[in-house]
């Protein structure tokens, strides 16, 4: 089940609160972009079972999904049709149910087909219907997006950028692929300038979006190419956090004070950033099936500005 | 008499230099002469997709797509163009590095958009 010791998991964690790391330990930890933590699932079962980190009243964790390229075939998942429905299971079974859920993007697989597209947005539709908690988030990636301007992503999933709020934390989904040319664009840069400047220089502010805002690796296109705008705006705010997709992996990345954690895919890993010479997808491993594919949960508190990062895989759970 | 032969010499010797630093001047010209080189783009490659370059030598690519916009990307020189059917954008550097740098289509093209990438060999 979600807690199964055969998980892949590790916690990149700002407040767990059996090793005392505070904001800054986390900061630098972050800055290193390292793994902190190889445990169980501490992360989110602390909520689960109620223990300390869940009692306080504005404590809550959402879980975060990426990168299902539902419609995609190809041998480097086999299972390209279970998967989603393998993660969406996974989601199902935690023992305690997130407060809500988030997709960053690349819900599909791109198509030159505009019909194929609206089939393929509609499918992904139905079965992440079958996720018990209603609540839930999406946005658009690239795959989405960018061949109509956002145009049949809208018509399934409304707007591509907006903000909402939640127990204390203000969340802001910007769209950086509906542009094909990877902009968020002046006109979507001045209303997050304008969200902004209505939150407090304190407020706890998490960022959703598909692609990194910094320049990760622009020679696989894995940037933004106006993002450095969006961080410059994000940078008086002194606890901001960005949770992204694209990449298929997790990576862990500062600009200043503003941590960046991309999430796993639910179709096919990607490799570690100039890696190799091409961005090809890592091969399916049959000896270990679902490798590198994950959600991940993510762990709030109200006492402390990091964020509890668990990772589960995908298939670990008997659906 | 011995004065006009060495002055002879001498004035051959000049003539000699003055010839090969001409010729050294003329291959120093060549090599350094800015290079133009056309590239056109079309669902989902680039042609050439290998452009051969050399380090210190200005080179201006004219760029155009045959189809759909496109986009010419070489984050290695901090350099990108649009490039749009029926117009010709010219794009200028240097290359100051040698290796081999990706280049790659930075406009989401469709399918194929994401191996739409080539090579500037720098040598």
């Amino acid at each position: 089940m979600g807690n199964d010791s055969n998980n892949d998991t590790n916690n990149f964690n700002g407040n767990d609160k059996g090793s005392d790391i505070d904001r800054r330990s986390f900061l630098r930890l972050a800055g290193l972009g390292g793994v902190i933590f190889a445990s169980g699932l501490s992360g989110w079962a602390g909520a689960a079972e109620g223990g300390a980190a869940a009692n306080a009243a504005d404590d809550f964790f959402f879980v975060q999904l990426s990168d299902s390229h539902w419609g995609f075939e190809g041998d480097v998942n086999p299972d390209a049709k279970g998967t989603l429905k393998k993660a969406v299971a996974t989601v199902n079974a935690l023992e305690q149910l997130p407060d809500f859920i988030v997709f960053t993007g690349d819900l599909t697989h791109t198509t030159d087909d505009p019909r194929e597209r609206r089939q393929r947005l509609k499918e992904f539709k139905e079965i992440v219907s079958a996720l018990k908690v209603k609540t839930i988030y999406f946005m658009p990636g690239e795959h989405d997006a960018a061949l109509d301007n956002g145009k049949a992503y809208q018509e399934f999933f409304g707007k591509t950028n907006y903000t909402f709020d939640h127990k204390g934390v203000h969340f802001i989904v910007l769209d950086n692929v509906s542009d094909p040319a990877a902009r968020i664009g002046d006109q979507q840069l001045a209303w997050l300038a304008a969200d902004l400047q209505r939150q407090p220089a304190d407020a706890r502010i998490v960022v959703f979006t598909h692609r990194p805002l910094f320049d990760l690796y622009p020679q696989w296109d894995w940037a933004t190419r106006d993002g450095a705008r969006a961080v410059e705006l994000l940078m008086p705010h002194a606890n901001v956090t960005v949770f992204y997709g694209h990449i298929h992996q997790e990576n862990h990345h500062m600009t200043g004070h503003i941590a960046h954690h991309s999430a796993k895919s639910l179709i096919f890993p990607l490799p570690a950033p100039g890696s190799q010479p091409k961005r090809s997808p890592l091969p399916w491993d049959s000896a270990h099936p679902y490798q590198g594919l994950g959600v991940r949960t993510v762990q709030t508190s109200a006492r402390e500005s990091g964020y509890a990062i668990t990772e589960l895989a995908v298939g670990a759970v008997k659906s | 008499m011995s004065m006009n032969i060495v002055d002879k010499k001498r004035r051959l010797l000049m003539s000699g230099c003055a010839a090969l630093g001409l010729g050294t001047l003329a291959v120093a010209a060549a090599q350094s002469k800015e290079r133009v080189i056309k590239v056109t783009a079309k669902r989902f490659d680039f042609s050439p997709s290998v452009i051969p370059l050399k380090r210190g030598v200005p080179v201006t690519l004219e760029l155009t797509s045959l189809d759909i916009p496109m986009g010419f990307n070489a984050p290695d020189f901090g350099v990108r163009a649009d490039m749009l059917p029926g117009k010709v954008a010219k794009l200028r550097f240097v290359p100051d590095k040698a290796g081999e740098f990706t280049f790659y289509c930075d406009i989401f093209c469709g399918s194929g958009h994401e191996s739409m990438s080539g090579s500037l060999v720098v040598t």
